[in-house]
């Protein structure tokens, strides 16, 4: 019988075993593929100058390639974006795991589920159509398409992220921890602020990276809302250009192969960076401060 | 049955888990500064009673209470009655040792802190007091600042002993104490019962019948979410009253 | 009456109380405890879950919000001519029929890809795979992948599938890309849906003298089969929304003719939503065409969720 051939057995698995390495395959061209196209642009600008520069013309002559003001839309956005994500995010995590009833949570909990299923393009429609008209009257701005647009829309698309991560941490918090300070007269705030927040706090900071590392890479909606101007802004309402929006909006017209296509893929390069190492920490924490179980024997 | 003051009755208690009749009218009255047990094969009951006895059963959002708890001769049940003091007064201890991924010292400082004291000298020296108490000061007092999962479990056991009573309370429950204990263990846990009746009035839920008999004044069999017997333990163990209980501790069932 | 009055005042909020033990040393020693006010705990207590539910309920209305305004200014803009129909007039009458089907043809392009990978993927992790350096690596990856921005995905369709694989700006090339994307997702759910099958049906078909590959093939996935295709029907809606991905991959402003080869390029919802409303020749008149367009991709993705939803919801049910 074929099948009792242990032989046949080893086969499968290392069939299974060459699928699973897809994913870092896939990882791995990714940044190859990055890179081939991207270095090339440091043949017309140095790395300080790419990296620091403050002007991004990249279609004028000579071109400027200075993706500083492109960073800086970046992190203003998503850092914005936090403030706004992180407590919204967290609160909801907590009420929906400690305090809300089954009732509740059955019809709040889909919904975030839902909010982190809504395509971004949707969002970002929404932001350019409903939320900068308003935005414009209220704060008679040149403009309703910027930075806190843009942040206000991205929060809500990480919110369900950090919101869902914090939540599965705080669900399995040991129940006897928290009977044990119930017990000894704490309030559930008190032990909810003392006991539960601390020993899920690796999953919830896991939670707020992965939160702004999407917040960082998202595309769709800072295309369509952050108002799309190459400059370090000033206030909170002036338009900016995060990297992600200078990609999707320039590569159309970059002429292939030339300086501005490999100055793209070099940008790229830098979201890329950004978000792996946003990653790695979010993955260096949840491993190194493994939630605390039961208390061990 | 023994001359002693009253610290906490039961009235006509019943408890409901949803549809589920988990306890049946239990009466009796449960003495200051006695060691009472309960004892009874497990889904007995005798653990839900326990909790009803602080409240901690409040916490099962589909559970319904019945009847009365007195505490001082005060329902517990009572609408005016605040939870948080209420547990304040009648600690607890669990069948499996959870202290908090905190430091020894703030274990047992924690419920000084959520109750408002703040005077460092106090807790300190109440922290020292309660660990001494719980026969764990020496083991305990070169690491205070390390972390309680450092413990055994037997000192993790006691330290949460040490916890309860740092808040002052009045009645102390233990649910199973010792369960999760080596034999060494769960004597020292046992010699610091017989100490601590010397201040507190102590309920015990346990399914060893020999250290109910060994730690016990009062011994309360439970069957089926039913109060069968209850009696000075020696009297319960030598000559109990009904076959069922006889039939129990003599090791025929359960 | 008045002993009452004594006995309530125990539970006062301040308490007195003269504490005496005798401790280690045989000493006896007096202690008081003042315990603070209590009233303040319950009060700030109640401020905090109120602002908490807010927080939850602000979440839950902000989906209700976005939905109800595509839904009343797009709902007048669908019917059966905007359906069936392509856009005419340079793209300011007619309707969005190539957008639908390119949008399916992507995302079905994409799932038949990536959910064989996805699942043999999972099946190693699962089912065979031992902790240690390899499995962390092979999970690092995956969550790296998942993180990884999707217009970042777009540069790397572009310079692999489009440029290096000489597949031009195609269905092919675009569902590759998504693929890529959605891998994690269908990865994440199969499993967990594997993980849900009861360690009790691998033993016993193990006990009854079946090899593993054996128990894995004709127990366990046909257990978790409902679950894992939940993680697909995931894994379609997410690639069906994706639009950087394919900008540079597979989609277009404008194409004349419906695909008939994977190697055609293709018009997709969300991309024409974006062309319609940032680069259209009359934006402000086309108004309702995007917010229609909109329309049909929410209920497009957010059908599909909400089934898999309940469809998820309904088997956890059954398994508990």
């Amino acid at each position: 019988m074929s099948s009792l051939n242990p032989n046949k057995e080893k086969t499968v698995q290392s069939f299974f075993f060459m699928i699973a390495l897809a994913s870092i395959l896939i990882l791995l061209m990714i940044s190859i593929f990055l890179f081939m196209e991207g270095l090339p642009i440091l043949n017309h600008v140095s790395i300080k100058d790419f990296l620091f520069g403050e002007y991004w013309y990249p279609t004028s002559d000579p071109p400027d390639f200075g993706i500083f003001p492109l960073i800086i839309g970046s992190l203003s956005t998503t850092f914005v974006s936090a403030v706004l994500s992180i407590p919204l995010g967290v609160m909801t995590a907590i009420y929906l795991a400690e305090i809300a009833s089954a009732r509740f949570r059955e019809i709040v909990k889909p919904m975030v589920e839902l909010l982190a299923a809504l395509p971004s393009v949707v969002i970002g429609f929404f932001g350019m159509v409903v939320l900068a008209p308003i935005l414009q009257n209220t704060f008679d701005l040149t403009t309703g398409l910027n930075l806190f647009n843009a942040s206000l829309m991205l929060g809500f698309m990480s919110i369900p992220t950090i919101c869902s991560i914090s939540e599965d941490a705080i669900y399995s918090v040991p129940s006897n921890l928290k009977e044990a300070s119930l017990a000894l007269g704490a309030t559930h705030l008190e032990t909810i602020i003392r006991v539960v927040l601390p020993a899920a706090i690796s999953g919830i900071s896991t939670a707020v990276i992965l939160g702004m590392s999407r917040a960082i890479g998202e595309t769709m909606v800072i295309l369509m809302v952050a108002g799309g101007a190459a400059m370090v802004p000033e206030s909170i309402f002036d338009p900016v250009r995060p990297l992600p929006a200078s990609i999707a909006a320039e590569m159309a017209e970059a002429p292939f192969r030339g300086e501005h296509y490999a100055a793209l893929f070099a940008t790229g390069i830098v979201l890329f960076l950004f978000t792996f190492s946003f990653n790695l920490i979010a993955d260096y924490i949840s491993n190194k401060y493994r939630q605390v179980g039961d208390s061990t024997l | 049955m023994i001359d002693a003051t009253i610290k906490m009755s039961s009235k006509n208690l019943n408890f409901y888990y949803g549809k589920f009749h988990a306890l049946h009218d239990i009466s009796f009255d449960i003495y200051q500064k006695q060691v009472t047990a309960l004892i009874g094969p497990s889904g007995c009951g005798k653990s839900t009673f326990l909790r009803c006895l602080n409240r901690m059963n409040d916490l099962i959002p589909i559970s319904r209470v019945d009847g009365n708890i007195l505490l001082d001769n005060e329902d517990i049940y009572s609408p005016k009655i605040d939870v948080v003091l209420l547990r304040r007064r009648v600690g607890m201890v669990f069948q499996k040792p959870n202290p908090f991924p905190k430091s020894i010292f703030e274990n047992v400082a924690y419920g000084m802190r959520v109750n408002g004291i703040k005077n460092k000298s106090v807790i300190s020296s109440r922290v020292e007091h309660s660990l001494k108490q719980s026969a764990l000061w020496d083991e305990v007092k070169d690491r205070l600042y390390e972390s309680a999962l450092g413990l055994s479990g037997g000192q993790q056991q006691r330290l949460c002993i040490a916890r309860a009573l740092a808040v002052d309370p009045e009645v102390l429950l233990m649910d199973e104490p010792a369960s999760a204990l080596d034999p060494i263990a769960t004597q020292k846990i046992e010699e610091l019962i017989a100490q601590l009746k010397e201040s507190f009035t102590i309920i015990i839920v346990t399914h060893n019948m020999q250290q109910a008999a060994r730690v016990s004044d009062v011994t309360a069999f439970f069957y089926m979410g039913k109060l069968i017997e209850i009696n000075n333990t020696d009297m319960l163990f030598t000559r109990p009253a009904l076959q069922q209980t006889e039939d129990y501790i003599t090791g025929r069932f359960g | 009456m008045n002993t009452l009055l004594v006995m309530n005042s125990r539970f006062a909020d301040i308490k007195e109380q003269t504490f005496n033990a005798i401790d280690n040393e045989g000493t006896c020693r007096m202690e008081k405890i003042v315990f603070p006010n209590n009233r303040l705990k319950k009060m700030i207590q109640t401020i905090f879950f109120s602002l908490f539910r807010c927080a939850a309920t602000i979440n839950a209305l902000a989906l209700f919000i976005v939905v109800y305004f595509m839904a009343a200014n797009g709902l007048t803009a669908i019917n059966w001519t905007f359906l069936t129909q392509p856009p005419t007039d340079a793209m300011t009458k007619g309707g969005i029929f190539p957008c639908i089907i390119g949008t399916l043809c992507l995302s079905l392009g994409a799932i038949l890809i990536a959910f064989p990978v996805g699942v043999a993927s999972a099946i190693y992790l699962s089912e065979y795979a031992r902790p240690g350096k390899i499995l962390r690596m092979i999970r690092l990856g995956i969550n790296n992948l998942a993180g990884v921005p999707s217009v970042v995905f777009g540069l790397f369709g572009l310079a692999f599938f489009v440029v290096w694989m000489k597949l031009g700006v195609s269905i092919l090339s675009g569902s590759l890309t998504l693929a890529a994307m959605s891998l994690p997702v269908i990865i994440g759910s199969t499993e967990e849906a594997l993980r849900a099958v009861p360690e009790t049906y691998r033993e016993a078909s193990l006990g009854l003298g079946a090899t593993k590959w054996q128990t894995i093939y004709r127990v366990v996935l046909p257990a978790a089969l409902p679950g894992i295709l939940t993680g697909g029907i995931l894994g379609i809606s997410r690639a069906a929304g994706e639009t950087a991905p394919i900008m540079f991959t597979a989609a277009v402003f404008y194409t004349p003719s419906l695909p008939t080869s994977p190697f055609d390029e293709i018009m997709a919802l969300p991309y024409h939503i974006y062309v319609l409303a940032t680069a259209g020749t009359e934006i402000e008149a086309t108004r309702h065409l995007q917010y229609g367009t909109a329309i049909v991709l929410i209920a497009l993705v957010l059908g599909m969720n909400i089934a898999a939803i309940i469809y998820r919801a309904k088997l956890r049910k059954k398994m508990s």
